[in-house]
C-alpha cells in the first residue's frame, strides 16, 4: 500500500499545521510517512502545498503523483491536476461538480465537499476547514478516524476541552459528510499497520534533538528560513533541557556569541542558511585560528542572494568547503534524511571538541522542512576529545593552549582555572597563544593546525553505497538527493537496468579512497545533484581525478522527485 | 588578593612612544587588582585595531577576536560562565564603526561586563583613516577633503541605548581611569567607558596637550546628579573649551542573566554535558 495525498490551497489557510496532522495521524497508525511542503515567500496568498505520503514500508521521499488531492480554492486543482495519478481523485470545497470538471480528466474522481458551511454550522474557525478535509480523507480512504480524534485531543488539550472538542466536531462532520455521501470511498485504501507509533520530524528537529542530546547547552541565530525551525524548535526546549537560546541582533553576533560560549567551556552551536552564513564566513576563521570548536548548520536555499528564499537547492557546497580566508582544517558533513541529521548533529559536537575545528552541518529546506517518520533516535557517545580538567591543571606549571603535538590536537582547557590562564588569538601566535610572526612558527602552527585533518578523515564515516555491489550503472550524491534516489532506485527495479547509489555522508576531508574504488569499479557513473554546475562532480575530480560520466542536474528550486530521477536515468542509459 | 603587579606580562608593547594605550593599560591593571579578581577569573576579550594588543599585556584570560566584534565574544562568554568578570575592549573604529551595531544591542541587553573603548577619533592601524569620532572637516587619509558627517557621540547613544553606566575617561590621568574601570567592572550591568585616547602619530588635533587644557572632572562638581538622565545628555553635549570625563550616569536595571531562567542557579558550563535525556522531549513528536 502506497498512498499520496496533497493539500493546497493560499498561504494563510492553514495548510502546513493541516500537512502535518495527517502525517501523524498515519504515524499513529503504525505506517511510515514523508512529507514535502512548497511555500512561495508570503505570508498571506501565493500558493502553498503539503503533501503527505504514506506506506507499510520506510517513505524516503516524496513523490511526483498525487492519489488524493484537496484543494481548498480552484487554483490548486489547475496547478496541480497535472500530476494527479491516472486513478486519483479530488476533494474540493464546494456543494457539486461543475460542468467543466475543471478540465480534469475523465478518470480521476471529483468529490465536492462543503467545507466552510460544514465549519460555519458547527461555529468553528474558516481554519478548520482543513480539520473537515482530513476527516473526509479519512472516510474516502477507509482509514480510522479515531486515530486522527486522539491526535487532535493530545495536539489542543493544552488550550481547552472546548477546543479539542469543536475540532472533533468538525472532524467527524468531514468524516460523516463523505460517509453518507460516498458510502463506498474513493476506491483507495489505507488502512493502518500493526507496530511502532513512530515519530514525525523534519531535518530541524532532528538536528535539533540530536544536538540536545549531546549535551548542546548554548544557541544562538538569527531568523533565515529554512534553519529557523531549528531556532523555534531549541527555543520552545530551553528551560526544559536548560540552555540559552539566544536570538542575536545578526548572524555575526550569532556565529560570535556561539564561539565565546563554546571557548568558555559549553557546546554551542548556530545555524542560518547561505546568506546568514555569508555573514559568519570571517568568524568561521576565528573559530579556526583560535581552535575553538564549533558546531554550524548551514540549511542551504536556492542563490545568489535572497534567490528563492522558501524553496531549495545544493547550491552551497563549494562554498562552505571555501568559506573565509586561509587554510584550515574543518569538517564538511552532509545527512540525507532525519536519521542522519540527528546522527550528524551529535558527531559534530564530538569532532568539533575532539580536534577543535569548526564543523558544518550542510543540510537544505527540503531535508530541514520535509517530515519523516523514525523509529527512534540512537544518541551518540559523547566524547569531548582532550579536554584536561581542573584536577589535572592543578599539576602543570606551564600550561600551552596551542602546543605542538603529533596529532597536532594541543589539550584544551575550560578558562577559569589559576594555571590556565592563555590568549585566545586571531592573529598567528606561539604555542602561549601570544602573537607571534616568526616565519618558522607560522609554519609549524599551519602545520600543526592542518595535521588534524588526518586524523579527523580516517575518523569520518564512509560514503554508503546502496544496492548491488556492482550494477549497470552507479549514481552519486549527497544530502537530501538521497530520499528520492533510493525512491527511484525501487522505481527502477522492475526495469532491465541495475542501480547501485553511492552517497557521500561526509564531503569534507573528502573520503578519496572510497570514492576512488567505487568509481574505478563502476561500469557508468551519473552525478545527481540539485545545483546548476554540478559541484559534487567537480570535487570528485579534485579529489580523486576521476571524471564522472554523466549529470542529472535539477537547480529550479523544487527538490527532485524519484519518477524524474528514474526517468532521467533511463533516458541516459538509451542515450548514454 | 590579587595585585596590580600579578595582571603585568613581561612583554614589551608594540604600540608608538607617548601612546594613549599606555596610560589605558595602567588603569586597566590597577583597576583589575583593585577589583578583587584573580587573573584566572577575569576575561578581556578585544577586537582588532591598536588597543587590541591589550590582551597581549595584561595577565588575565584572553580572546583577542576580530575587528569590530569583541562584544558578542564577550557576550557568548558570559551566557557561558557569567562566574568570570568579562572586559570588553575596543577601539572607536572597532566599537562605532563596524561594530556599532553590537554596540547598541549589548547596551539594550544590559549583561554584567565593561566595555572599554580606546577612542583616539581615527583609526590608528590602518595608519589613520577617518573614524566614527573624527570631527566634522577634519581631513584624514581617507578624507583628504574634509569628513563630510557629523561625529558619533559614544555617550548620548549610551544614554538613548540603555547603558546603565556610563563614563569617560582619559588615558592622560591614568589615576583617574583606574577609578572608573574598576567602577564599571563593579557595577552591575553593561558600563561604558569611552576613553580619550591621545594617538602620537595620527591625530595632531586631540593631543595630549588638547585634552589636559579641556577636560574636567565632573565628580568635583558636587552638584553633578548621576542619576539624573537629563543632565547627563546634557554634559555628555558638551565638547569645546571644555570636556567632562568621569561617571555621566548610572542606573540599576536588573542584567540580562538575571533574566534568564536557565543560568539563574549555575552557569551553563557547570551542566553536564554527558547523559541528556531526550525522551520525553521525543514525545512531541509522536
Ligand atoms: C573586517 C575587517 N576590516 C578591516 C580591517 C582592518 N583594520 C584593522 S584595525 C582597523 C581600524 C582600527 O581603528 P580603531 O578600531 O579605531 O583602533 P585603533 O587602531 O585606532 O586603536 C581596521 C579597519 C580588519 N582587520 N577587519
Amino acid at each position: 500500500m502506497e498512498f499520496s495525498w496533497m493539500i493546497g490551497g493560499e498561504a494563510g489557510f492553514g495548510i502546513m499545521a493541516s500537512g502535518l496532522t495527517l502525517s501523524k495521524t498515519f504515524a499513529r497508525g503504525g505506517l511510515h510517512v514523508f512529507d514535502a511542503i512548497e511555500y512561495p515567500s508570503l505570508i498571506r496568498g501565493g500558493h502553498n502545498t503539503y503533501m503527505v505520503r504514506t506506506a507499510s514500508r520506510e517513505v524516503h521521499s516524496h513523490t511526483g503523483y498525487i492519489d488524493m488531492l484537496v484543494a481548498l480554492n480552484e487554483e490548486t486543482i489547475h496547478l496541480h491536476k497535472e500530476e494527479m495519478a491516472p486513478t486519483g481523485c479530488i476533494l474540493f470545497d464546494g456543494m457539486h461538480e461543475p460542468e467543466d470538471r475543471f478540465g480534469v480528466h475523465a478518470d480521476i474522481s471529483l468529490f465536492p465537499i462543503p467545507l466552510g458551511d460544514i465549519v460555519k454550522d458547527l461555529g468553528g474557525q474558516p481554519i478548520m476547514r482543513n480539520t473537515a478535509a482530513i476527516g473526509a480523507t479519512i472516510a474516502l480512504i477507509g482509514y480510522d478516524l479515531s486515530l486522527f480524534e486522539n491526535l487532535l485531543a493530545d495536539m489542543f488539550k493544552h488550550k481547552s476541552e472546548d477546543v479539542v472538542r469543536d475540532n472533533i466536531h468538525v472532524a467527524r462532520a468531514g468524516y460523516d459528510f463523505m460517509m453518507n455521501n460516498h458510502p463506498g470511498g474513493s476506491g483507495i485504501i489505507v488502512k493502518p499497520a500493526d507496530g511502532l507509533r513512530r515519530m514525525v520530524v523534519s531535518g530541524n528537529e532532528a538536528v535539533g534533538l540530536g544536538a540536545l542530546a549531546a549535551g548542546c547547552r548554548f544557541y544562538s541565530a538569527y531568523p533565515m528560513t529554512p534553519a529557523s525551525g531549528l531556532l523555534h524548535f531549541l527555543a520552545a526546549e530551553e528551560r526544559n533541557h536548560n540552555l540559552v537560546v539566544k536570538h542575536t541582533e545578526d548572524e555575526l553576533a550569532a556565529i560570535l556569541m556561539a564561539i565565546g560560549a563554546s571557548h568558555a567551556g559549553v557546546r554551542a552551536m548556530t545555524a542560518s542558511s547561505g546568506g546568514g552564513f555569508s555573514l559568519m564566513v570571517e568568524a568561521l576563521g576565528l573559530a579556526a585560528m583560535t581552535e575553538t570548536p564549533l558546531v554550524v548548520m548551514e540549511a542551504q536555499r536556492p542563490g545568489p542572494s535572497t534567490g528563492l528564499a522558501t524553496r531549495t537547492e545544493a547550491g552551497d557546497l563549494r562554498f562552505v568547503m571555501h568559506a573565509s580566508q586561509g587554510d584550515f582544517p574543518r569538517v564538511v558533513m552532509a545527512p540525507g534524511d532525519a536519521e542522519e541529521c540527528f546522527q550528524a548533529a551529535g558527531h559534530a559536537f564530538n569532532l568539533a571538541e575532539k580536534y577543535q575545528v569548526p564543523v558544518i552541518i550542510l543540510t537544505d529546506k527540503f531535508l530541514t522542512e520535509s517530515h519523516k517518520t523514525v523509529d527512534g533516535f540512537e544518541p551518540v557517545p559523547v566524547d569531548r576529545g582532550e579536554l584536561l580538567d581542573h584536577a589535572h591543571l592543578d599539576n602543570i606549571t606551564d600550561y600551552k593552549r596551542y602546543e605542538m603535538t603529533d596529532s597536532g590536537i594541543s589539550p584544551r582547557i575550560i578558562p577559569g582555572h589559576r594555571k590556565g590562564v592563555f590568549i585566545a588569538n586571531s592573529n598567528e601566535h606561539d604555542e602561549h597563544g601570544r602573537y607571534l610572526e616568526d616565519p618558522l612558527n607560522r609554519t609549524a602552527m599551519m602545520d600543526k593546525r592542518m595535521k588534524k585533518l588526518e586524523h579527523l578523515a580516517a575518523e569520518l564515516e564512509e560514503p554508503h553505497l546502496y544496492g548491488p555491489k556492482t550494477a549497470d550503472l552507479t549514481l552519486l550524491s549527497w544530502g537530501s538527493t538521497k530520499g528520492p534516489i533510493l525512491e527511484a532506485m525501487m522505481l527502477l527495479k522492475n526495469s532491465d537496468i541495475t542501480v547501485n547509489f553511492l552517497q557521500i555522508l561526509n564531503l569534507y576531508p573528502f573520503p578519496r579512497e572510497k570514492v576512488t574504488r567505487i568509481i574505478k569499479s563502476a561500469r557508468l557513473t551519473i552525478d545527481v545533484e540539485n545545483n546548476q554546475t554540478a559541484q559534487l562532480a567537480g570535487m570528485i575530480r579534485e579529489y580523486t581525478g576521476m571524471k564522472v560520466d554523466e549529470k542529472i542536474l535539477k537547480y529550479n528550486g523544487r527538490p527532485f522527485t524519484p519518477e524524474e530521477i528514474a526517468n532521467r536515468v533511463a533516458e541516459v542509459v538509451r542515450h548514454g | 588578593m590579587a595585585e596590580i603587579q600579578d595582571f603585568r606580562m613581561d612583554k614589551k608593547p608594540v604600540w608608538c612612544p607617548g601612546c594613549g594605550n599606555f596610560g589605558i593599560l595602567t588603569a586597566l591593571r590597577g583597576a583589575l587588582a583593585d577589583s578583587g579578581y584573580e587573573p584566572h577569573q577575569v576575561m578581556i576579550v578585544s577586537g582588532i585595531g591598536c588597543h587590541g594588543a591589550v590582551t597581549q599585556y595584561v595577565n588575565a584570560n584572553g580572546f583577542h577576536s576580530i575587528h569590530g566584534r569583541t562584544l558578542p565574544v564577550a557576550t557568548g562568554i558570559h551566557l557561558a560562565n557569567h562566574e568570570l568578570s568579562v572586559l570588553a575592549m575596543a577601539g572607536d573604529g572597532d566599537g562605532y564603526g563596524i561594530g556599532m551595531g553590537h554596540f547598541i544591542h549589548a547596551m539594550r541587553r544590559n549583561m554584567d561586563m565593561a566595555h572599554i573603548v580606546h577612542n583616539n577619533k581615527l583609526y590608528s592601524l590602518t595608519t589613520g583613516q577617518t573614524s566614527p569620532t573624527t570631527d566634522k572637516g577634519r581631513p584624514t587619509k581617507s578624507t583628504p577633503f574634509g569628513v563630510i558627517e557629523i561625529p558619533v557621540n559614544p555617550l548620548t547613544l549610551a544614554l538613548s541605548s540603555g547603558a546603565t553606566y556610563i563614563s569617560r575617561g582619559f588615558a592622560g590621568d591614568p589615576p583617574h581611569l583606574r577609578k572608573l574601570i574598576a567602577d564599571a567592572i563593579a557595577h552591575k550591568g553593561f558600563a561604558l567607558v569611552d576613553v580619550l585616547q591621545p594617538c602620537v602619530t595620527f591625530n595632531h588635533v586631540n593631543t595630549n596637550t588638547f585634552y589636559k587644557e579641556r577636560v574636567y572632572k565632573l565628580d568635583e562638581d558636587g552638584n553633578y546628579d548621576t542619576a539624573d538622565k537629563m543632565a547627563a545628555y546634557e554634559r555628555a553635549l558638551e565638547w569645546g573649551e571644555k570636556i567632562p570625563i568621569g561617571l555621566f550616569y548610572r542606573e540599576s536595571r536588573p542584567t540580562y542573566e538575571d533574566e534568564v531562567v536557565t543560568i539563574r542557579d549555575m552557569p551553563l558550563v557547570k551542566r553536564p554535558v554527558e547523559g541528556v535525556d531526550i525522551t520525553k522531549t521525543m514525545e512531541q513528536f509522536l
